[in-house]
């Protein structure tokens, strides 16, 4: 066992895991934070996807032992404390961007990520580009493309 | 239309917990105590277990058993069924193999599960399974359907006789033999329906939880029918009595029909929790999934269409091999005949069909439903020899169609059903409206001009939903009823409750649901929650498959909101002093007709729990009501989808440029959440034309076994889609609804690759139509010119 410290969501945790220990079995069954999602062991669905400090990760294919000092956020920390959504995860309610929901965090944290590479006037084509890496079995990405291009022009109006 | 009532699109009351993380999936439900499983699977598709010693993996860190079949057998935990008998043209039964739930003396695919390591983390399990010993005597293997029912192929299941399940047939051989005989042109076409797996997003999960206190077992699974569930697991795995056993289906991600059925792995945990007097969950990983989940389609098919020098189908006659896989799963019988040749007749007037299945076993796992299930086969049979019997004619594809169409309701055809209503001439129309098709001869020029070769595929489909009713499933072999049921309950301060017997996994039944109560009680939808998932909360169900839960499980709704009605009326004309006829309800409001007395919902809710306007013997207090919905016909939603592609001769890849899609479901309660509905399932049935298909070698190892190598539609595989509505009613239920979940996956693989064939000039093409197989195709049409 090795001892790993980091901040996830804005709070500083610690914990004691065995060196194979992925970081999203650490935020799921170290931290109860069940929202990051694993869907694949490929590193293909990006059902896990995190942002690691500020970048986009998988965290299927993260070590634990890696994150030591990084700052992790993770769906659950991307609504204002008060509860007010982010734009991005309004964007996916308005916009219906989701039917079962599992990859949907995945899918709001690389759609920050493309904000961040690209800013927010994004084009259709652009958008299914870079969503590569993330794969929904539900929603045939038509209303995702949707929700990401209006999401992040939201979080330019904000 | 109120703003959160029938017709509108009301935004999703499930959303806010997925899009916060806050869904409770399976893996994320945890118990005190838990333990994790960890599978012993085969390597070889078909071998003798000679031996297992599980001694070392038992001395591992953290291990705290290793079960095999032979205790399973001991603890006589019953064999895993398939529920819907068909019988052979000669009249005998099926023939179902034995199906323990890890396999004792023989093992049959790869990855049937020979052992379970029981261990306090799936590391320290993975570990131990490392360290089972199992000494095999590797069998030869058939994997090809084809090949299954040769002499001299590999016997997968010693009672069972040349690998086949049964020999079916429907329809008049006869008939169709004559017709044939006078017809004027006859198509021919040779298909293969590729094998698919259904990959949810979310893998299989179960977690048993065995309470030694009260001897009660409960599971939480990804289940679309925990009912079901526990019915199968009770009565014919005999895990425990069906009072002693609760199933909960909690958030699923993602069914499509592979959680329907019951598997070895859930069965294995609640024996070995019962064993261990520990909770144990197992999480299916990935490729797991991939080796274990039923796989779809797979059939190998000889179709031929008769007809008049005008054009008009005389007959169809069709042969199909199915492949069933290993073992035969919960529905997997029904699939490749009821579910398939009762759909041959497509949106066509087609005097006489004649369809011959043979089912059989391979080394390679289980096939069963996967969207549509059977109506894809079907619908890709039919839409296919339509549009090359057309070009073959040379008669426009969409003129063809038109000379056929069925266009007086209601509509026998050979095959069984009975078509109650629909308009195909409106949906072809808007279809080729909002598809541009007079623009494609133009585009294709300019498409030319840029070395790309343009095509435009129709298929108007129709499928069959809300199969039902359950004596005319019941004489076509099946186990179950498939009625649904509903139960409403008023809550004192006027909310309500609805429990359903069906089970959402996407399809957004919370707000649906909802829509319905709220317009129907006057009542604002945040007041109302639907409840399912639960067999402690729901008192039985039959589950989410076929595009029922709108045409079936909606209607249940409304039959025990009738009865809501009727009692509530009954108290309000208490409160109200009036006599019980002359009370009226009308937008959560009861009034006493030719009065201005009225009362509101939420008060007359209160008073039929307070009771004290009334004595217990003049009305029963409370205000809650169940119903058993039935419905009288299956129903038939049909449309038409016009895909557009291009295709770049240099590297044969296939690009769709538009897609049209115009379906008639009916009444349509919340146009965003069909709407949705639709692009998912054209994904799916694009994926399938274009890039999946899974592949096993000839020694039965899975080729396509993770993400890496079986092809997942990707967002920029796919245009946005242009989708439209038609409208007919549906006479078959209250609220004239079809359903929609399955109708993309159905139309779309005959769109596609009527397209493709379109623009390259030849029919020889088969699914997935991948960049290699276009440009092979494409090198062969020119070889006779270079040569
Ligand atoms: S779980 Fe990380 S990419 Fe699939
Ligand atoms: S919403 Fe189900 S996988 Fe994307």
């Amino acid at each position: 066992m090795a001892a790993v410290s980091m901040t996830v969501n804005g709070k500083a945790v610690t914990g004691d895991v065995e060196p194979r220990t992925l970081l999203v079995q650490f935020l799921r069954e170290n931290l109860r934070l069940t929202g990051t999602h694993v869907g694949c062991d490929t590193s293909q669905c990006g059902a896990c996807i995190i942002h690691l400090d500020g970048i986009a990760a998988k965290a299927c294919t993260t070590l634990a032992l890696q994150c030591e000092g990084s700052s992790i956020t993770t769906i659950e920390g991307l609504a204002e404390p008060g509860g007010a959504l982010h734009p991005m995860q309004e964007a996916f309610r308005e916009h219906h961007g989701l039917q079962c929901g599992y990859c949907t965090p995945g899918m709001i944290m690389s759609a920050l990520d493309i904000v961040r590479r690209n800013g927010n006037d994004l084009d259709e084509h652009l958008i299914r580009d870079q969503l590569d890496g993330n794969i929904c079995r539900c929603t045939g990405y038509h209303n995702i493309v949707k929700a990401i291009e209006s999401g992040a022009k939201n979080m330019a109006a904000k | 239309m109120s703003a959160t009532g029938i017709g509108a699109p009301v935004r999703r009351k499930e959303d806010f917990r997925f899009i916060t993380g806050q869904g409770q999936y399976t893996d994320d439900v945890t118990r005190p105590g838990e333990t994790r499983a960890v599978f012993v699977r085969s390597p070889h598709a078909h071998a003798k277990i000679k031996s297992i010693d599980v001694a070392a993996a038992k001395a591992m860190p953290g291990v705290i058993d290793v079960l095999t079949g032979a205790q399973l057998a001991t603890d006589k935990i019953g064999n895993l069924i398939c529920g819907w008998m068909i019988h052979s043209k000669d009249g005998t039964p099926m023939k179902m193999s034995a199906h323990p739930a890890l396999a004792a003396t023989k093992v049959n695919c790869v990855g049937d599960a020979v052992a379970v390591v029981i261990a306090e983390s799936v590391a320290l399990g993975k570990d131990a399974a490392e360290a089972v010993v199992v000494d095999y005597e590797v069998l030869p293997a058939v994997v090809d359907p084809a090949k299954a029912q040769a002499s001299g192929a590999p016997q997968i299941h010693a009672d069972i006789a040349d690998n086949t399940i049964y020999q079916w047939h429907l329809g008049e051989k006869k008939d169709v033999d004559a017709a044939f005989a006078a017809a004027k042109h006859v198509t021919k076409l040779d298909i293969i329906n590729n094998r698919l797996v259904p990959n949810a997003m979310e893998p299989r999960a179960a977690l048993a939880d065995y309470d030694a206190g009260t001897d009660n077992l409960t599971l939480w699974n990804t289940s679309q029918n925990p009912h079901v569930a526990r019915l199968v697991i009770s009565a014919f795995v005999g895990m425990a009595p069906e009072h002693k056993l609760r199933v909960i289906a909690p958030d699923v991600g993602g069914g499509f029909g592979s959680k329907i059925f019951i598997y070895p792995e859930e069965v294995v945990c609640l024996w070995a929790s019962r064993k261990v007097k520990r909770p144990v969950k197992w999480t299916s990983d990935r490729s797991e999934a991939f080796l274990t989940d039923a796989h779809g389609r797979d059939h190998v098919t000889h179709a031929e269409l008769a007809l008049d020098a005008n054009g008009k189908i005389l007959a169809l006659r069709a042969k199909t091999i199915a492949n069933l896989g290993a073992y035969m799963s919960t529905f997997s019988s029904s699939v490749p005949t009821y579910l398939y040749a009762t759909l041959l007749s497509g949106q066509y007037n087609i005097p006489s069909i004649y369809c011959e299945v043979d089912a059989v076993y391979t080394n390679t796992a289980p096939v069963d439903a996967y969207r549509g299930a059977g109506r894809p086969e079907a619908t890709f049979v039919v839409e296919r020899l339509v549009e090359v019997a057309a070009r073959e004619m040379q008669i426009d594809p969409a003129d063809l169609r038109r000379r056929n169409f069925i266009t007086a309701f209601p509509h026998q055809t050979p095959v069984i059903m009975a078509y109650d209503g629909g308009d195909y001439n409106a949906s072809l129309k808007k279809a080729m409206d909002m598809a541009d098709v007079k623009g494609f001869p133009k585009r294709k020029r300019d498409a030319a001009r840029n070395g790309k070769l343009r095509g435009l595929g129709y298929s108007t489909y129709i499928e069959a939903c809300g199969i039902a009713p359950s004596q005319a499933v019941g004489s076509l072999g099946a186990g179950v009823g498939l009625w649904e049921s509903a139960e409403v309950r008023v809550n004192p301060t006027g909310s309500v409750e609805v429990l359903t017997g069906s089970h959402a996994h996407g399809q957004g039944h919370e707000t649906t649901f909802a829509q319905l109560v709220s317009e129907r009680l006057g009542i604002p939808i945040e007041n109302v929650s639907i409840v399912h998932g639960d067999t402690d909360k729901v008192q039985f169900g039959m589950g989410t498959y076929g595009s029922r839960s709108g045409a079936v499980g909606m209607s249940a709704i409304v039959k025990a909101l009738d009865k809501i009605e009727i009692k509530a009326k009954k108290v309000a004309a208490f409160m109200m002093e009036a006599a019980e006829g002359d009370i009226e309800f009308k937008d959560g409001k009861f009034t006493v007709a030719g009065t201005d007395k009225s009362a509101a919902f939420g008060d007359v809710a209160l008073n039929a729990y307070i009771a004290h306007k009334f004595t217990g013997a003049e009305l029963e207090p409370g205000l809650k009501e169940t119903s058993f919905y039935d419905p009288t016909n299956f129903t038939f939603p049909a449309g038409c989808h016009i895909c557009e592609i291009e295709i770049d001769t240099e590297t044969g890849k296939t690009e769709i440029i538009n897609w049209t899609a115009v379906d008639d479901f009916g009444t349509i309660i919340n146009p965003m959440i069909v709407e949705g509905q639709v692009h998912g399932g054209i994904a799916q049935g694009v994926g399938q034309a274009l890039m999946e298909g899974a592949y096993y070698d000839a020694a039965g190892q899975l080729v396509t076994g993770s993400m890496m190598d079986y092809s997942m539609p990707r967002a920029h595989d796919f245009p946005s889609f242009h989708v439209g509505m038609t409208e007919t009613k549906s006479p078959s239920n209250p609220l004239g609804m079809k359903g929609c979940g399955e109708a993309g996956a159905i139309a779309s693989p005959a769109a596609v690759i009527n397209a493709i064939t379109d623009a390259i000039g030849t029919e020889a093409i088969a699914m997935p139509a991948t960049a290699n197989a276009v440009w092979t195709a494409l090198q062969k049409l020119q070889a006779p010119k270079a040569a």
